[in-house]
């Protein structure tokens, strides 16, 4: 199982929210050779979905051309101090992951 | 980055609990699981050879030049493995956002869908193989528009 996201989301003026999210994930894009020389399979997240309380607030679709530990910067409105955020993934051999955050 | 100590535990532990029915059905039943089918594009459009056919895999392969997207990207990239890319936009309804790089083996880097409410802004990093063009394709109120930058890639990172 993959290590848990950070997610940090904040309340800025008021007005809307600035979500900084690192999903840890190796994200092999099936080109790198391993120290023997064989090619390593690609191996990384397909998709992910943020929800706002269960309204989805971004979502995407990932290649292999995303760096390692995929790296996301959204804002979004509509949304309180104290609200529950989750994001989730999932990859290209069926692992995912779901992790929650509150806004600040 | 901060760390995620805020994380609800309450859930972690009804994922535990709920293991019977495979964590998958559970996803889906609280509704968690990314659908692609919901509102994103065909996997196929990751697998395309030219980036026309990456465009058109979009459904952009005819988009206007924009002076309202704004991409920000280095000139130069020491580490093609990660290069910051940043993309907003004062166009209005932005439904889309699509990031290309049209020398890497995969063009099409990421793809995302932005319901109402959501900024047209999105900052991330991306894998460059060597000097080429970061592609950004907009699509709002139901057109396609499009802005590029070079990068200058000097250790390629595909």
């Amino acid at each position: 199982m993959a290590a848990p996201s950070k997610i940090r989301a904040s309340l800025k003026d008021g007005a809307y929210v600035e979500v900084r999210m690192l999903m840890y994930h190796d994200m092999e894009n099936g080109r790198r050779k391993d120290e023997a020389g064989n090619l390593v399979p690609a191996w990384h997240i397909t998709e992910f979905r943020v929800q706002h309380q269960g309204r989805t607030v971004l979502e995407g679709q990932f290649g292999p051309s995303v760096s390692k530990n995929p790296y996301l910067v959204f804002r979004f409105r509509g949304a309180n101090k104290g609200d529950m955020l989750s994001l989730s993934w999932q990859d290209n051999r069926g692992d995912s992951r779901v992790d929650d955050a509150i806004i600040d | 980055m901060h760390s995620c100590d805020g994380v609800d535990n309450g859930r972690r532990q009804a994922i535990k609990t709920g293991s019977g029915l495979g964590l998958l059905g559970l996803f889906a039943m609280l509704g968690l699981l990314p659908a692609a089918a919901l509102a994103g594009i065909e996997r196929k459009a990751f697998e395309t050879n030219s980036l026309n056919e990456a465009l058109d895999a979009l459904g952009g392969l005819i988009a206007e030049e924009s002076t309202h997207i704004t991409l920000t990207a280095p000139d130069v990239a020491e580490n093609g493995a990660l290069v910051p890319v940043t993309v907003e936009s004062t166009l209005t309804d932005v439904e889309q956002i699509s990031i290309l790089a049209d020398r890497n083996p995969t063009m099409l880097v990421a793809h995302y869908t932005l319901p109402e409410g959501t900024d047209a802004y999105l900052s991330t990093r991306i894998r460059m193989a060597e000097t080429s063009n970061v592609i950004v394709l907009v699509k709002a109120g139901g057109r396609f528009y499009r802005a590029s930058k070079q990068v200058k890639v000097t250790a390629g990172g595909c």
